[in-house]
């Protein structure tokens, strides 16, 4: 049984086509990534797996299908969404955050601090602000907020928008090595990156999505490799300066 | 060209279909009084007057976004100040008008000065405290009968006839209202429109095509509360008798449900609110009796439940419901264009120098705590392309919002054709020749492409609020349209000048964007990553469009994040990253930079 | 104005301002989560009051029928929508929620009609039949349009408050109804003589007050409102019910609704269409807050209670008018504090 499959999903706004026939499926314990320049619909996709937008097609998550259930439910169900803007409580503190990360879980208290436990010591930067409130935070502790609050609702499956977005190359280097890490919590990652290089690097497999389309698919380590991706996407980098 | 083929059959069609259903609507209404009572008579007058007070709020919700409570309180000014000219001063109603329309468009300008600098929640409160204190003051007149209210007033006389029969008021209502329907649908489809219409896509839309949000919602605020004070004044003089409470904040707030379950979005829903509202409620009454059933107190406990069931089945109003029915009020044709006929630049071409004409010097941007743009500075050719290239979130837009004015830097200076223009709102700098497109596209997905463009062009045209309304515009706008087709036709796009913008894709979407800034007759072009969402062979057109309009004279900045389409086009780059200035050079000299590939280009390891 | 008619102005005013700050609170709970300006708000209040007075004359209030028939009306709503999601599972769940929940009080009211029921009973009954309207409204009315632009919802609103009226005029008559006082005379506090009405009104918007502020810094639920507030879409993305917030929301505006309505009966004359002015007096003060923060708004409360109480004295005629004007130094106030820079604004979606 896969964790998630995908089957033909579109989606339009008004007569807009941003997504078209989309397909693909998703094993447990995997980091897939979407990569494809902006506006080729990576964050509709995300959003509308997540239910944020409706869709037509389908979506199944542990072999059963989510397509009637709301944003909360699929949340319950175990799949998060992380979106490019973050969507923190600015006013609330970190702890507040991450306390309501739990909020649809039902497996009780104790497991509940257990996770905080885990996710504060995966980040210790938030430990140390965990009276702050989330606005004063800085981009990167923001980022891992928001990577914190959606591993405290203990998913299956978590769904990264740019995590990357606006972030100093060092912190991005520390993200992704914590994206990496997840594999060892049981949590599946789905990721959606501009930065296609960095994405590449942490996935074990990568769909390139162009205009709505999947316009091609291969293990990150291929892709990487490919030299029509290299040009489009990997910066244009030509593969000698690529080793230089 | 094709369309020119093709549209004008189908534009006559259209425009016979329009023009018939409109002509029987009319006849049909103004044949009613043959037929019906004299209290039916007088309901449909009471329908056309709270019409007028409605369109003036459709106006300003659906299209300037802002809404009253005030209506009624308008109308009761129009009504008390004409009372006191007539009854008081005894002269003529029309003199009554006169000093009305006046008085209240001193008290509206006043309202609107204050508070629409705030933008939309502090109007409609503000207006609740006027509305409320109007009508009390209305009940402190002693003179016009203070609370208990004032008869006598004159009938209106029309070249000497007395407009004081039921059917005799309903024939100068109605035609006055239908003439007011026309009047605000020209209105909308004028310049004056088009600017309210940016204003709808949000007031930076508006800043940067060179419209006043500010000036555009004071004139629709002023423009609603004279409709309010005509409808009080035909009130007062149909009536006959006034008093406080016709004009009190649950009339008010009458109106404001008319509008509501008309629909703010076209004017027929003023038309349809006022007269479902009225009519409805009749009905209501003259049914629950029949039924065994109290009227007096479950008339208005029926009508809430149907007018709530009516809104949760259409939140946006009746009006839509209609207009799906009924045929569109049609478009002029489109312009004739020559085969070989190409968009002019007239500024960009005045000069072929290759001088400085946009310089950047120290920028600087911070948000509290945080630094957007740090010290950059850099200088633009005429005539040349320029890439800003970065990471997201490096500041490329905030660095574009500060040179076209939509964000005061915090430091630094723009200089623009040798004048410093740093803290120049962004309003005035189409004017200057600085159009600009967006990174999230901002075009008016209901209005045809051809109507975009036209947006672009608002500073070029000169057509005020009143060549709007009497369409003493057409030559103007017909000269325009031309420009405007021209613009679509330079992206590509002329086939589809007709076709509603919400249809194209994202990457056309673009290209419009792009042919709406040419309208502008620019100097120089900020593009903001006019290439994402193309496919391969769009880009290489869009390519190819840039590179005619350099050869044109035209000078282009752009942010871009396609390294292939940059490298290939531009003359000079730029590299942003976290705000600051990392590296600037030819397309060449970047591509080997090691420190753009660390922070660019590079990866993880 | 010598002193002493001074120093009982201002116990008037307190008292005044007390009751409106209770309503602010309510006012900036229901925007917040909900962003309906809830202009029907007043006639819950007016309903408690009336409701109040029914049972103390031993006659049966009609808010016992407006309660079943809306109980009624919203589970067959949840039944219906539980279906359509093939989650039928939920549909006992939603029977006692929707159901039984509204229904016990109702029945209860049933029971004891014709009865002269001792005093606290009254109390109790009368917040356990006001309070569930408010819940029911939000999920039969505006649950279904949640997605509707703020004016449409505000005059839903609107329209609501008149339809309530109309019913409120048929089950109570159009006379003014005044309960007896709760508590009468005067205490003596600090050597100060103070009226009881006003120590157990100031009281009681204290103890609302920090229970509101205690619910939501402390429990799960006043977190996942606040959330709500704060940002829709994170609420949302934690799993969040925005929906549940609603009713959560609208269910405590019912009871400070309830309780206001109680506190007031025995100070003011109480008609079928009060609610809508009392109602307004608390918008006003939830406006001079701002209508986002709660202290500001409390505190904007007591001032718009003040100026009402001082207004009346010099010119009872005007007081309603210069309540309501002094929304515009408000204004004024923050226009001159205002950033004149252009703003974004969200936009109609097609």
């Amino acid at each position: 049984m896969s964790l998630l499959e995908i089957n033909d999903v579109s989606v339009n706004y008004g007569a807009i086509s941003a997504i078209r026939n989309v397909s693909f499926t998703m094993e447990a314990g995997r980091i897939i990534t979407v990569i494809g320049p902006n506006g080729a619909g990576k964050t509709t996709l995300l959003k509308s797996i997540a239910a944020l937008l409706p869709y037509s097609g389908s979506v199944a998550f542990q072999g059963r299908s989510v397509d009637r259930l709301d944003v909360q439910a699929r949340v319950r169900s175990g799949m998060v969404l992380v979106p490019e803007s973050r969507e923190l409580f600015t006013q609330m503190s970190v702890q507040d955050n991450l306390d309501l990360g739990a909020y649809a879980r039902r497996d009780g208290a104790a497991n509940i601090r257990r996770d905080l436990d885990q996710v504060y010591d995966l980040f210790p930067r938030l430990r140390e602000r965990m009276g702050q409130a989330a606005g004063t935070l800085s981009g990167g502790e923001r980022q891992m907020l928001a990577l914190g609050r959606a591993l405290m609702s203990a998913p299956r499956l978590l769904m990264l928008d740019e995590p990357s977005l606006g972030l100093a190359p060092i912190v991005v280097r520390e993200i992704f090595r914590i994206i990496a890490r997840l594999r060892e919590l049981d949590v599946s990652v789905l990721l959606v990156e501009q930065n296609a290089r960095a994405a590449l690097q942490t996935a074990d497999y990568g769909y390139v999505l162009e205009t709505g389309e999947i316009a091609g698919s291969g293990p990150s380590a291929e892709l990487l490799a490919d030299p029509m991706l290299i040009n489009a996407y990997l910066g244009g980098k030509k593969p000698t300066s690529a080793t230089a | 060209m094709t369309i020119a083929d093709q549209e004008p059959i189908k534009m006559d069609a259209r425009a016979s279909s329009y023009m018939a259903v409109t002509g029987v609507a009319i006849a049909v209404l103004l044949a009613l009084p043959l037929f019906l009572t004299s209290f039916n008579i007088l309901l449909l007058n009471m329908v056309g007057i709270f019409a007028m007070a409605t369109l003036g709020l459709v106006l300003l919700t659906g299209s300037g976004g802002v809404t009253s409570f005030a209506q009624a309180a308008f109308m009761g000014l129009g009504a008390y100040t004409s009372a006191y000219v007539t009854l008081r001063l005894g002269l003529s109603p029309w003199l009554g008008l006169a000093a009305a329309l006046a008085l209240v468009f001193v008290v509206t300008m006043a309202i609107g000065y204050v508070t629409l600098h705030l933008g939309g929640h502090y109007l409609p409160i503000t207006t609740l405290a006027w509305a409320v204190a109007i009508h009390m003051l209305f009940g402190t007149l002693d003179g016009l009968g203070a609370h208990s209210g004032i008869g006598g007033l004159p009938p209106i006389s029309i070249a000497g006839v007395a407009m004081d029969r039921p059917e005799r008021a309903f024939y100068m209502i109605w035609v006055t209202l239908i003439l007011f329907l026309f009047a605000a649908s020209n209105l909308l489809r004028s310049r004056q429109g088009r600017a309210i219409a940016a204003l709808r896509g949000g007031s930076l839309l508006a800043e940067a095509l060179g419209i006043s949000a500010f000036r555009t919602r004071m004139m629709l605020f002023v423009l609603a509360g004279e409709l309010a004070c005509v409808g009080g004044w035909l009130f007062a003089h149909t009536q006959n008798f006034i008093s406080p409470s016709s004009f009190d904040l649950t009339n008010g707030l009458n109106i404001l449900l008319m509008s509501v379950l008309g629909g703010v979005g076209s004017v027929l829903g003023a038309l349809v609110g006022a007269g479902a509202v009225m009519v409805g409620r009749n009905l209501i009454q003259d049914v629950l009796p029949m039924l065994a059933l109290d009227a007096g107190s479950l008339e208005i406990v029926v009508f809430g439940a149907i007018f709530i069931v009516l809104v949760q089945y259409s939140p946006k109003g009746l009006s839509p419901l209609l207009s799906r029915w009924l045929p569109p009020r049609p478009a002029p044709a489109l312009p004739d264009i020559k085969h070989d006929e190409v968009l002019r630049f007239g500024r960009a071409k005045e000069h072929n120098d290759d001088a400085v004409i946009l310089s950047v010097d120290g920028l600087e941007k911070r948000f509290g705590g945080l630094v957007a743009v740090k010290d950059l500075s850099f200088d633009v050719h005429r005539g040349t392309i320029h890439a800003l290239i970065g990471p997201n979130g490096a500041g490329k837009s905030t660095t574009f919002d500060m040179i076209s004015g939509l964000q005061s830097p915090t430091s630094g200076t723009v200089q623009f054709n040798g004048t410093v223009v740093t803290h120049t709102p962004a309003r005035n700098m189409i004017a200057r020749g600085m159009a600009r497109t967006f990174q999230h596209v901002r075009i008016r997905p209901q209005m045809t492409l051809l109507d975009n463009v036209m947006q672009g062009a608002h500073w070029r045209l000169t057509s005020g609020f009143w060549a709007g309304i009497l369409r003493l515009d057409r030559a103007e706008e017909a000269a325009y349209r031309k420009t405007a087709l021209l613009a679509l036709k330079a992206v590509g796009l002329a086939d589809q000048a007709l076709v509603e913008a919400g249809t194209l894709s994202l990457g056309q979407q673009r290209q419009l964007e792009i042919a709406r800034a040419l309208a502008a007759d620019p100097e120089i072009l900020l593009l903001d990553e006019p290439a994402a969402g193309l496919r391969t062979g769009e880009k290489a057109e869009l390519a190819a469009l840039l590179s005619r309009l350099r050869e044109a004279g035209m000078t282009i900045l752009l942010v871009e994040h396609d390294m292939d389409f940059v490298m290939g086009l531009v003359d000079r780059i730029v590299v942003l990253d976290f705000g600051q200035h990392l590296a600037e050079g030819l397309p060449d000299e970047i591509r080997q930079n090691s420190k753009v590939q660390e922070a660019y280009l590079g990866g993880l390891d | 104005m010598d002193f002493q008619i001074a120093a009982i102005l201002f116990q008037d005013g307190v008292l005044t301002g007390a009751v409106y700050t209770m309503l602010a609170l309510g006012f900036v709970l229901v925007f917040t989560t909900t962003r309906i300006i809830f202009a029907s708000y007043g006639d819950l209040i007016a309903f408690s009051a009336l409701t109040l007075h029914a049972l103390q004359k031993g006659a049966l209030p009609g808010t016992v029928y407006l309660l079943m028939v809306l109980a009624v009306l919203a589970t067959v709503l949840e039944v219906v929508s539980a279906l359509k999601q093939g989650t039928a599972r939920r549909i006992p769940g939603i029977l006692v929620i929707w159901l039984v929940l509204p229904i016990l009080p109702a029945t209860a009211a049933l029971m004891v009609g014709g009865m002269i029921l001792p005093a606290w009973i009254s109390l109790v009954l009368t917040i356990a039949l006001v309070v569930p309207i408010a819940p029911l409204l939000y999920r039969i009315i505006f649950q279904p349009i949640e997605t509707a632009s703020t004016l449409t919802l505000l005059i839903v609103a609107v329209v609501l408050h008149y339809a309530i009226a109309g019913l409120a005029l048929l089950f109570f008559g159009p006379e003014g109804i005044r309960t007896a006082p709760l508590f009468r005379g005067t205490w003596d506090l600090l050597g100060f003589q103070m009226q009881a009405q006003l120590v157990v009104v100031v009281v009681t918007a204290i103890i609302l007050a920090t229970a509101l502020a205690v619910f939501f810094s402390k429990t799960m639920t006043g977190k996942a409102l606040r959330a709500t507030a704060y940002n829709r879409d994170g609420a949302r993305l934690v799993g969040i019910s925005t929906r549940a917030s609603g009713s959560v929301a609208f269910a405590l505006a019912g009871i400070i609704a309830a309780i206001v309505g109680i506190l007031v009966s025995s100070n003011i004359t109480v008609y079928y269409d009060s609610g809508l002015m009392i109602g307004l007096k608390g918008f006003v003060g939830a406006v001079v807050g701002g209508f986002i923060s709660y202290p500001v708004a409390a505190v904007g409360s007591l001032v718009v209670g003040l100026v009402e109480s001082y207004a009346s004295f010099f010119s009872s005629e005007y007081k309603e008018v210069i309540v309501f004007l002094s929304i515009i130094p408000v204004v004024l106030f923050r226009w001159l504090g205002a950033r004149h820079e252009p703003e974004e604004e969200e936009e109609e979606t097609a």
